[in-house]
């Protein structure tokens, strides 16, 4: 009975309204086996673990296709309980721990082993009381298993980052059948001496017969601990095979992948012009997207694109600088040193930013349409403004909002039925015109654009590049653009950053390789 | 637990409140010219009155909902309790058991209708849970008032409103006054010692202790800290909370019970409405936060409190001249100690993050520092 | 074709209730049926439409002190009495200082404005320092100090005999007349009256100029952004905009508004209300401002008019009305009942604004 594997995957494919995120996935995995599974951001790894976890969001938008078979067994998790108690465990990338329990009570959280007395008789069980010698010595063997040094006293808050990781692990060890373990992004937290402790008790666990689906964006570490490795890209699963038959180039290779045809741009002429903008040793505290130090030259009137896998840190660079997040080190703009953390310094410098996050920072949804796209210029530029009393008294001037509004709605296509049309009211693709043109009116000479594309369908995706490309050009505006969809970048700009843990890690002309890009993005140079 | 964490100035700060209060006291009493026999029986009789009530406030805070300000609708579940208990002339120990057997049921409603409208407003219990103590108090004027007598049978004309229907503004529960304290009471140096309700004290205080270590009570403290991760973990969030809630109501009316039990009569629309906020500045006295309290902080809270809720109208006359000045000082500064606590949970909730930040950016330059 | 316009009618229909609120619907259904019942069970319209009115005028700017705070996002403004201790401040000041008759109200006005902005300017601070947990803190920084003013209307050294307690000749009374001072000083200026209906056109007037003011402010470039911070604070930011300086200022108005507010109230009412009166104005205030469609995070002059008006409306039928049909006075109980209900529904709502 050796020859069934534990966890089979055939033929899974799954769409979301339409668009195909996995195609025709066919995967299997034995006792005791370590897969390594890496790809690009959207490739579709994430969407084929939730499957695997039985996460809501996979029934709330209609499941999936095809089969999945643990120990030879169909299975159809209707949410991660049934996930857990089938033995497949899952570390998240975010921690899931209770910050002011202890290692044990967390380890042991809503399993704690309990003893019975007269009150949970009368009352039901959750009035047994916990017995702390059984939790305690059930964390220990979890923690034991792991093989690492970590104090089971010790509260979630008190702790470095690395052990919330390990307490994570051990809790899913604790699970009594825990057969599959997935793991995702472990080491991405962790400093090189806790990554090589997590890869040893990876191994450990492997040994004790539990089969693991390691997530990472470090290849050498699938190399080095992994018995398989598949890629996936644009929703297929492009190459799988042993780690001992593959090595770093191939894999990246496969990651990237697609090799498009770029126009030759003419670079030399921007040799020559001079820096707009010059960014030293920047860093910024933004969650999940920490910015360690960078240094970046922007010349005047390109579009430079800047990309990298997420969580590398190219988000933080625009929001750290137009002063979202908290950040240090200098940025220079046309010859001023620009202090930071003080939006308004940056507006008053006449440089804009369209956000990555349209309703949380792009947009005020519950206003109209022309509040939206006047605000800026309104408070940062005194436009749109009627004046009373020599000055004193400045009154909104709805005509010329109307009017400039108007002008723009036609400018970008943007649908709508009428200029105080509330926001939120608005399809993703038309709202992120209106960022567009909130910040065209701000009638910029440097701009930021981060994830223009993100959320929005194909048709508004050619029209907002288009519209960057042409104010570009027209209106001589540097454009530094962050995108995750290299492809896109490589259309749009003419030289490309490639942020890796915090850091630029090169860049690039447009028209360099993919293979030249992905050895970037994941941060090792030829 | 690391105890080295601590410094004089960490423990000055968490302690400010209970230091202040003590200054006050000890600026107090002198000029109150009290002798101290007669602070200590006072404080006694307070200890007695009051604890069970404050004791009910905890389970909630465990929870991570916040200071209960509803624990109103639990007094008003005693209160009817009690008028009823009156109306059938069930006196002494009995009537005191029957009324809270009575305000049981009614605790139960009136906290599950809490604890759900409390589940709707996430983030913001407390705000939630004060309008909902006086949106309580109308159904309960609408029951008392106009209902029993004409809906609800009213015997005795005692307790009645001339107009046949309605509660009289005050009952009296002269047959039950102070029968639980008396039972069992001692006497040291003058002092009486109520020992029964000391030992039913003693009982929810083991009981909480009790409580914290069972499944349920690990459960509220995990939803308490962070409620997505209990989800996560399988643990029912809204329920969980709809029981603390339902648990603290139920431990008030009994308080509320007790409390009347030794006063003697009851004021009927009004005695509810200023126990809540008394209750809550007694526990934040006691160096209870928004988010921590302990049993501990619940005694040192009573004594302190009342303490200058007895010496402040005697030391203010003795300063001022007026009898009132010390009233509305004692007013006044069991508000001021609710805004304070309250302004100093949310300062350190914006701390904590910005601490968070300083931290995180620091490891950064660190970080560059050695790549450089 | 009939049957999609009619469908399409039901769905806006069910929309605007939607909209409108169900509680409110409610609400002014039964203040509508309050008055189409009122002259069957003998009670006289015109006089309840009268007190209807006027007590309209002396609320209405109370209610008003709301806005500026739900616009930039300090939520529902409990912290009332610091505004309305304010106004206190500038009438017994007033008063003392020798003031009578209209210049009495003004003079009040004037006093009263330094308090507000200074008490203003601190509890903005304040609020700045605890976002998210306001309404709490406000509700007991309001709390606070009425208590503490209770302590210094027996200790400030006002002299003015018409006052002072008669016997012992210091600290101010409970209540004081206004007989003399600025009682009516807004309602008698062009006051009409036909039979049994007054209309204090004067303090109607005088709101209308406040209202109009906040109107204007809001359209201002400050004002816009007042409404930007409180509609998303991180767009404000994001477009360079001074959060807490805002914040603050849409504190100070707000307060004197307040102080304000109670002079226009205590020239109807014809008195002055000290120590534990401010107590309790804080939740009338913002339960009709709620009433009249505002939100947590959103409101209007037009809010302030209908919910005033609505709350005001309930307030003077009910017990007429009530008591004439079942001889029970319900109207103090079905008040509380219905403010904290409107109060509540506010609070509980999650979908009111997205943010």
């Amino acid at each position: 009975m050796k020859n069934i594997p534990l966890l089979e995957i055939k033929n899974v494919k799954k769409s979301f309204f339409g668009n195909q995120v996995l195609q025709d996935i066919n995967l299997s995995l034995h006792k005791g086996e370590i897969m390594g599974l890496v790809g690009e951001n959207g490739a579709g790894k994430s969407t084929l673990m939730k499957i695997l976890f039985g996460m809501g969001m996979i029934k709330e938008t209609g499941g999936y296709e095809g089969e999945i078979l643990l120990n030879g067994n169909k299975i159809q998790f209707q949410s991660p309980f049934d996930a857990i108690k089938a033995g497949v465990g899952m570390v998240h990338q975010e921690f899931s721990l209770i910050p002011g329990f202890s290692v044990i009570e967390n380890i042991l959280l809503n399993r704690e082993p309990v003893n019975k007395n007269v009150f949970s008789e009368i009352f039901g069980e959750r009035l047994n009381t916990l017995n702390y010698k059984k939790m305690t010595s059930k964390a220990q063997n979890a923690i034991d298993l792991l093989d690492i040094d970590l104090d089971s006293h010790m509260t979630i808050n008190e702790m470095p980052v690395g052990h919330k990781q390990f307490t994570e692990i051990a809790r899913e060890l604790s699970k009594d059948n825990l057969k599959l373990l997935i793991l995702d992004e472990p080491t991405a937290v962790l400093t090189e001496k806790e990554s090589v402790a997590l890869l040893s008790s990876i191994k450990k666990m492997s040994e004790l017969g539990i089969a693991i689906i390691f997530i990472t964006h470090r290849l050498q570490e699938i190399l080095d601990v992994c018995d398989k490795v598949v890629v996936m890209r644009d929703g297929y699963i492009v190459s799988n095979v042993n780690a001992k038959d593959t090595n770093i180039e191939e894999i990246t290779k496969s990651m990237i992948g697609r090799n498009i045809e770029v126009e030759k741009k003419v670079l030399n002429t921007l040799s020559t012009k001079n820096n707009i903008m010059q960014i030293k040793n920047l860093w910024v505290d933004m969650p999940g997207e920490v910015v360690r130090d960078i240094t970046l030259d922007i010349k005047e009137g390109e579009i430079l694109g800047i990309g990298g896998l997420a969580g590398q840190g190219k988000l933080g660079i625009p929001n750290g600088i137009m002063g979202l997040y908290e950040a240090g080190g200098e940025v220079i703009f046309d010859g001023n040193s620009i202090p930071l953390n003080n939006p308004r310094k940056f507006l008053d410098s006449q440089i804009a930013f369209v956000s990555e996050d349209r309703r949380e920072v792009g947009l005020l949804l519950d206003e109209s349409l022309e509040w939206n796209i006047a605000f800026n210029a309104m408070q940062i530029q005194n436009k749109f403004l009627k004046t009373y009393f020599g000055g004193l008294i400045k009154c909104r001037d709805e005509k010329a909002i109307k009017d400039i509004s108007k002008y723009y709605i036609n400018e970008l296509q943007i649908k709508c039925i009428s200029p105080s049309q509330k926001a939120k009211e608005l399809s993703g693709g038309n709202q992120q015109k209106v960022c567009l043109a909130k910040s065209f009116a701000l009638q910029p000479r440097f701009l930021f654009v981060s994830e223009p594309t993100r959320g929005i369908d194909v048709g508004a995706k050619s029209l907002v590049l288009q519209a960057l490309k042409r104010f570009n050009k027209e209106n001589n505006v540097t454009i530094v653009m962050i995108s995750s969809e290299l492809e896109e970048l490589r259309h749009t700009c003419d030289r490309i950053a490639i942020v890796t843990d915090g850091k630029i890690s090169g860049i690039l002309d447009s028209a360099s390789s993919s293979e030249e890009f992905g050895f970037l993005m994941i941060g090792k140079t030829k | 637990m690391k105890k080295s964490k601590f410094s004089l100035l960490n423990i000055l700060e968490q302690y400010s409140v209970p230091i202040m209060f003590i200054i006050i006291c000890a600026i107090c009493i002198p000029l109150s010219g009290f002798s101290p026999n007669y602070l200590i029986s006072e404080i006694v009789t307070r200890i007695g009155r009051n604890t069970f009530l404050i004791l009910s406030l905890l389970i909630p805070i465990m929870a991570g909902m916040g200071l209960n300000f509803g624990m109103t609708l639990g007094a008003m579940a005693g209160e009817i309790g009690l008028i009823l208990v009156a109306d059938w002339q069930i006196w002494g120990i009995p009537g005191i058991i029957l009324a809270m057997i009575i305000s049981i049921p009614i605790s139960i409603l009136l906290g599950y209708i809490c604890g759900r409208i409390l589940n709707m407003a996430k983030g913001r219990e407390m705000v939630t849970s004060y309008i909902i103590s006086y949106f309580i108090n109308g159904l309960y004027q609408l029951v008392v008032l106009y209902m029993m007598g004409s809906i609800i049978p009213i015997k005795h004309a005692s307790i009645k409103l001339p107009r046949n229907y309605g509660i009289r503004n005050t009952v009296s529960l002269l047959n039950m006054r102070q029968h639980i304290d008396n039972f069992l009471s001692i006497s040291i140096f003058g002092i009486k010692i109520p020992i029964l309700t000391f030992l039913i004290i003693f009982l929810l205080c083991l009981f909480i202790l009790w409580f914290k270590k069972t499944k349920l009570g690990q459960d509220m403290r995990a939803v308490g800290q962070d409620m997505e991760v209990a989800r996560d973990a399988g643990i029912k969030v809204e329920r969980t909370r709809i029981i603390a809630i339902i648990m603290s109501t139920i431990f008030a009316g009994f308080g509320m019970v007790l409390y009347l039990q030794n006063m003697g009569n009851l004021s009927t629309y009004s005695s509810h409405s200023q126990i809540g906020m008394f209750c809550i500045a007694a526990l934040l006295v006691g160096g209870a936060s928004v988010n921590k309290a302990s049993i501990g902080n619940v005694f040192l809270g009573v004594i302190l409190f009342h303490l200058m809720f007895i010496v402040a109208p005697q030391a203010g006359t003795k300063i001022t001249g007026d009898s009132m000045i010390g009233e509305y000082f004692r007013v006044f500064i069991s508000y001021g100690v609710i805004t304070v606590a309250l302004i100093m949970y949310e300062t350190k909730k914006r701390n904590l993050k910005k601490k968070q930040g300083i931290a995180l950016s620091l490891a950064q330059k660190e970080e560059e520092t050695n790549n450089a | 074709m009939e049957n999609t316009d009619t469908y399409k009618n039901k769905i806006s229909i069910k929309s605007m209730i939607h909209n409108f609120g169900l509680p409110r619907l409610i609400i002014a259904l039964f203040l509508l049926l309050l008055f189409i019942v009122a002259p069957f069970v003998g009670a006289d319209l015109t006089t309840q439409i009268s007190n209807t009115i006027n007590r309209f005028s002396w609320n209405a700017c109370l209610v008003l002190a709301m806005v500026p705070m739900i616009h930039s996002g300090c939520g529902l403004n409990f912290g009332l009495p610091l505004g309305i201790i304010s106004g206190l401040l500038g009438a017994t000041i007033s008063i003392e200082s020798g003031f009578t008759g209209f210049m009495s109200f003004v003079m009040a006005i004037v006093i009263a404005t330094p308090f507000a902005l200074i008490f203003g300017a601190g509890y903005g601070a304040l609020l700045n320092k605890i976002k998210g947990g306001e309404m709490m803190i406000a509700t007991y920084v309001g709390f606070s100090s009425v208590s503490f003013m209770c302590m210094m209307w027996l200790l400030l050294p006002f002299k003015s005999p018409t006052m002072v307690w008669g016997l012992a000749g210091k600290g101010l009374r409970t209540t004081i007349s206004l007989d003399g001072f600025f009682d009516k000083a807004l309602a008698n200026i062009f006051q009409i009256n036909i039979g049994n209906l007054s209309i204090p056109v004067g303090s109607l007037l005088f709101f209308a100029l406040l209202a109009f003011l906040i109107w204007a402010f809001l359209h201002t470039k400050t004002g816009t952004a007042m409404t930007a911070v409180g509609s998303n604070p991180v767009f404000a930011k994001a477009s360079g905009i001074n959060i807490d300086k805002t914040r603050a200022l849409s504190v100070m108005i707000s307060t004197w508004l307040a102080a304000i507010g109670i002079l226009v109230y205590e020239q109807g009412f014809g008195f002055i209300q000290l120590y534990m009166a401010p107590f309790n104005m804080a939740l009338p205030a913002v339960s009709a401002i709620l009433i009249g469609g505002a939100s947590v995070n959103k409101a209007s002059i037009t809010n302030v008019v209908i919910g005033t008006f609505l709350f005001q409306g309930i307030v003077t039928m009910t017990p007429t009305v009530m008591n004439s049909m079942i001889h029970m006075d319900m109207s103090e109980v079905i008040r509380i009942i219905v403010s904290n209900g409107m109060i509540l529904y506010a609070l509980t709502r999650k979908s009111e604004a997205t943010k």
